[in-house]
């Protein structure tokens, strides 16, 4: 391998803990001894992953200042955040703290290196400290090797803050690998919401991505996240992210998922306690030669519990689509009720969606289900449109946007869903109106 | 139907798998010795006096089986349970396939009447051919079936008689290289049935074959072919018991099956080996333009089950279909599941599997479904639907679905559920048992797809699966 991943770049080795050190020598290890896919491993079914390389991307020094400031001012999907924070090739360009309230409540929402100084502590407990285990254990090794950039946030028991928190994630510079990091624990009954942007600077630079993120939701609390990934189409992508929810915890994460050349997603959630009420949305729009491979992974611990997935795909062009799901109930996890729903909506004959929602069912007394869908656009509700003087294309645009419009309205907040309807129009409307 | 009928029906068919429970002396003239080495399988194709070709394939395949790994990437650890070096790849009494019944030596007739296979069904069965371990030790079929030109066969005998009909399909629709067990049966085959129907010839009653394992440690690789000509019909029934025995026995059978242009075939199976068999089968049949394939699948028998029936859908109309119904009890795991693969346009497929997991038994649906071109118009269906009996059942889905194409559509649909309290309680006030409450609640659940099946075959699929529900609940 020619990339120089493997020596770890990290800052400031005086002032790294020695738990910390360590977490990051294993996580090398695992980059270095787990091989790369191979099309035999069941976790990366489909996976072009012949044509998955990590070769030839670098840690980039830190951008100009002007930069910095322009990516700074095109951070704007949501307009008034408890908390925000920018990042560009893993620098730090802005910094927007809670105000003294907030942290008198004892809410923390620092940069990771300040995190490490202040409160050693609560990151010793969570920080790296959850992989997926759905294929990707090499690069959460990678991740937590060089991982430097991220925001952490911690809300106290009984906490509720309405406005969300947002953390973007900018690359910039020439093969540029980024590893953000996204750390969100809720106390007991706390209520907090986070948004994840991931966007590149110009349509060409290329990029290696390797996120992740964990989230802690105690027992009653209340987390609602969302993601927002349109990086160019020259970025190789992965998100790794782990929820674990305790008891009667309720937890919305909602994806967002347009760029990207290669795009790898994998969200697992545990559920830890009874009563817990997890849901995971996602949709996609892929077009070009664009793989989007999500593996995602529903994990009953604990009974009573409720999960809910759907993820919704349109595919254009030559592009293509893996959903692999698996819902996995626990022996002693009865009364669960979970589902799991993928919908791919084939608009040209090159497009190619595979489909793989599986159960793993332990325990006797639950309902669980899933299903997986896929077609084209409904000819009938296309002739009735047309019929009533739409134009073909403009039908057809108006029947994908209400496919998506599902998943959209997830999202609960008027302006960041306005913006995301922009995002993927400006995609669409290329492609629809030629 | 009337009740004598009706009556007449549900003696032949009474299959008691205590009944299975006995063995004869093993006094089998050839016996290739136990292990697999190019030397058993020059020896299996000696004594069958095979061409060099069959020779050169069986070569060729044990070659391919000795390259390829365990599928234990996805496939469940207990595989590595099988010593294929303490098996008997062969053994034959050395006799020619009988043609009467009169032919039959007496203990082989014996094992048959207590398998419940008695002469009355030759009243409602076309041709009978049943195997008892390698070779067709008794084959019979109606003059007028010979009379329209159908072919009914054992492999051996398919492939020296008939090589004309034969070859040109034979390991064509599942090569030797599909799997590692396609390829084990493909070095090491004996027995199982090769049935030509000639073009138009719609035959209205089904054929049947018994199989049976009566060897200690003896794996038996039956191989069969079928091939329907255009506009042909058949229905072909299989179904197994086995004597139980302490050490494991393997079952890998390939069942191919061709359907030319606007053909219909129709495959049953009810296997219920013993609880120690490994049951690895392939099983895929050919659709071409307008024709139908549908495998009608139950699995109740055996240790581990692993068997896809799958469906090429080649010509332009094609149809497939599996039906299938799993029931596995502690100690068992049944991995079925069903394999659409659409090459043509305004192709369709429906998979319906219903499976019940009793104790701590473990069953699993495997699917896939392939639209990988440029088609139009193709469609697909699956429900698997799962029933959880015990609190320490387990049940897995593992679907996979590739869709390219315009106009196409699939839809999967998975659900699991346990027999509701309610309806066990209602039963129950109405004065049946938990136990007949219970079994009646999963004959209730299996109930639609039943119908599907043939009337005897219904009826004594309801038999078995109340056996297997003795005992599981209180």
């Amino acid at each position: 391998m020619t990339t120089t991943l493997e020596t770890p770049t990290t800052t400031s080795s005086a002032s790294v803990p020695t738990w910390l050190a360590e977490r990051r020598s294993a996580g090398l290890e695992q980059f270095k001894n787990v091989p790369m896919p191979s099309a035999r491993d069941e976790h990366w079914r489909f996976a072009s992953v012949g044509r998955l390389s990590i070769d030839g991307y670098n840690p980039s020094a830190a951008p100009a200042d002007d930069v910095l400031q322009a990516l700074d001012a095109r951070s704007d999907l949501v307009s008034e955040p408890t908390g925000r924070s920018v990042y560009v090739d893993d620098t730090p360009a802005s910094f927007k703290g809670i105000s003294d309230e907030l942290a008198e409540k004892g809410v923390i929402y620092l940069p990771i290196a300040d995190a490490l100084v202040q409160h050693p502590e609560l990151m010793e407990k969570y920080f790296l400290k959850e992989s997926t285990e759905l294929g990707s254990q090499k690069f959460f090794g990678l991740h937590a090797s060089s991982v430097k950039a991220g925001s952490i946030l911690y809300v106290p028991k009984g906490v509720t803050i309405e406005a969300p928190f947002i953390n973007y994630y900018w690359t910039s510079g020439a093969r540029s690998a980024v590893f953000p990091h996204t750390l969100v624990v809720a106390e007991d009954n706390a209520q907090v919401s986070v948004v994840d942007v991931f966007f590149s600077e110009t349509a060409e630079n290329e990029a290696l991505n390797v996120a992740v993120a964990n989230i802690h939701a105690g027992a009653g609390a209340n987390v609602f996240r969302k993601v927002v990934q349109d990086w160019n189409e020259k970025t190789v992508s992965f998100q790794l992210d782990t929820t674990v929810a305790e008891r009667d915890a309720q937890v919305k994460n909602v994806a967002v998922n347009i760029g990207a050349e290669r795009a790898r997603y994998e969200a697992q959630t545990r559920i830890e306690g009874a009563g817990a009420h997890v849901k995971m949305y996602s949709l996609t729009v892929a077009e070009e030669n664009q793989e989007f491979d999500q593996r995602t992974y529903q994990i009953h611990n604990a009974p009573n519990a409720v999960s809910d997935l759907l993820y919704k795909n349109a595919l254009l062009d030559s592009s293509r689509t893996i959903f692999s799901g698996l819902i996995k109930v626990a022996e002693d996890a009865q009364q669960t009720d979970a589902y799991q729903t993928n919908r791919n909506l084939l608009l040209d004959p090159s497009a190619d969606a595979n489909s793989m929602p599986g159960l793993e069912i332990l325990a006797n007394d639950v309902k669980c289900s899933h299903g997986a869908t896929t077609g084209n656009v409904d000819e009938d509700e296309l002739f009735y449109m047309m019929s009533r003087g739409i134009p073909k294309r403009a039908a057809m645009q108006l029947m994908v946007f209400g496919f998506f419009e599902e998943i959209i309205e997830q999202v609960a907040s008027d302006e960041l869903a306005g913006n995301l309807r922009a995002l993927i129009h400006k995609k669409f409307e290329t492609k629809l109106n030629d | 139907m009337s009740d004598t009928n009706l009556k007449e029906q549900n003696e032949a068919i009474k299959v008691d798998t205590e009944k299975g429970n006995f063995t004869y002396p093993e006094n089998y003239e050839f016996d290739a010795g136990v292990g697999l080495s190019e030397d058993t399988v020059k020896y299996i194709s000696d004594v069958k006096k095979e061409p060099e070709w069959v020779r050169e394939f069986r070569l060729k395949a044990l070659d391919i089986f000795n390259k390829k790994p365990m599928p234990t990437n996805w496939a469940t650890k207990d595989l590595e349970n099988i010593h294929f070096d303490k098996i008997r790849y062969y053994l034959s009494k050395g006799q020619v396939p009988a043609r009467s019944w009169d032919d039959v030596p007496d203990d082989v007739k014996e094992t048959f009447e207590r398998l419940g296979i008695p002469e009355q069904e030759r009243k409602f069965l076309a041709g009978v051919e049943a195997q008892f371990d390698s070779e067709a030790s008794y084959s019979h079929m109606k003059e007028d079936l010979e009379k329209e030109g159908v072919i009914f066969v054992g492999s051996s005998e398919g492939l020296e008689k008939y090589p004309e009909i034969f070859r040109p399909y034979f390991g064509k629709v599942i090569p030797s290289s599909d799997n590692k067990f396609s390829a084990l049966n493909s070095a090491t085959f004996s027995g199982g049935s090769f049935i030509y129907v000639p073009k138009g010839v719609k035959l209205k009653q089904p054929l049947q074959a018994y199989f049976r394992i009566n060897a200690e440690n003896f794996g038996q690789f039956e191989r069969t072919l079928i091939i329907a000509d255009e506009g042909s019909e058949i229905t072909y029934m299989e179904g197994c018991t086995a004597p139980k025995f302490e050490t494991t026995t393997l079952h890998s059978a390939v069942v191919e099956l061709v359907a030319l242009k606007n053909a219909k075939i129709q495959y049953i199976t009810v296997q219920n080996w013993s609880s120690n068999v490994f049951n690895l089968v392939t099983k895929r049949g050919m659709a071409d333009e307008g024709a139908e394939v549908k495998w009608i699948d139950c699995n109740i028998g055996s240790r581990l089950t692993m068997k896809y029936p799958g469906v090429v859908l080649k010509g332009k109309g094609a149809r497939g279909e599996v039906l299938s119904i799993a029931l596995a009890n502690d100690g068992q795991h049944q991995d079925t599941g069903a394999k659409m693969m659409h090459l043509a346009d305004n192709t369709t497929s429906n998979i319906i599997s219903k499976s019940i997991s009793i104790g701590k038994g473990r069953s699993t649906y495997r699917g896939q479904v392939h639209m990988p071109k440029h088609l139009k118009n193709c469609k697909n269906n699956t429900e698997c639907d799962a029933l959880l009996i015990n609190t320490n059942s387990r049940t897995d889905t593992y679907p996979a679905i590739t869709t390219r194409g315009e106009n196409n559509t699939v839809q999967h649909e998975a659900s699991v559920s346990k027999v509701s309290a309610e309806q066990i309680f209602y039963m129950m006030q109405r004065g049946l048992s938990e136990g007949e409450a219970m079994s009646l609640a999963v004959n209730g659940f299996v109930n639609e797809l039943m119908k599907a099946f043939p009337m005897e075959y219904s009826v004594e699929l309801k038999r078995l699966i109340d056996m297997e529900m003795e005992g599981s609940v209180g």
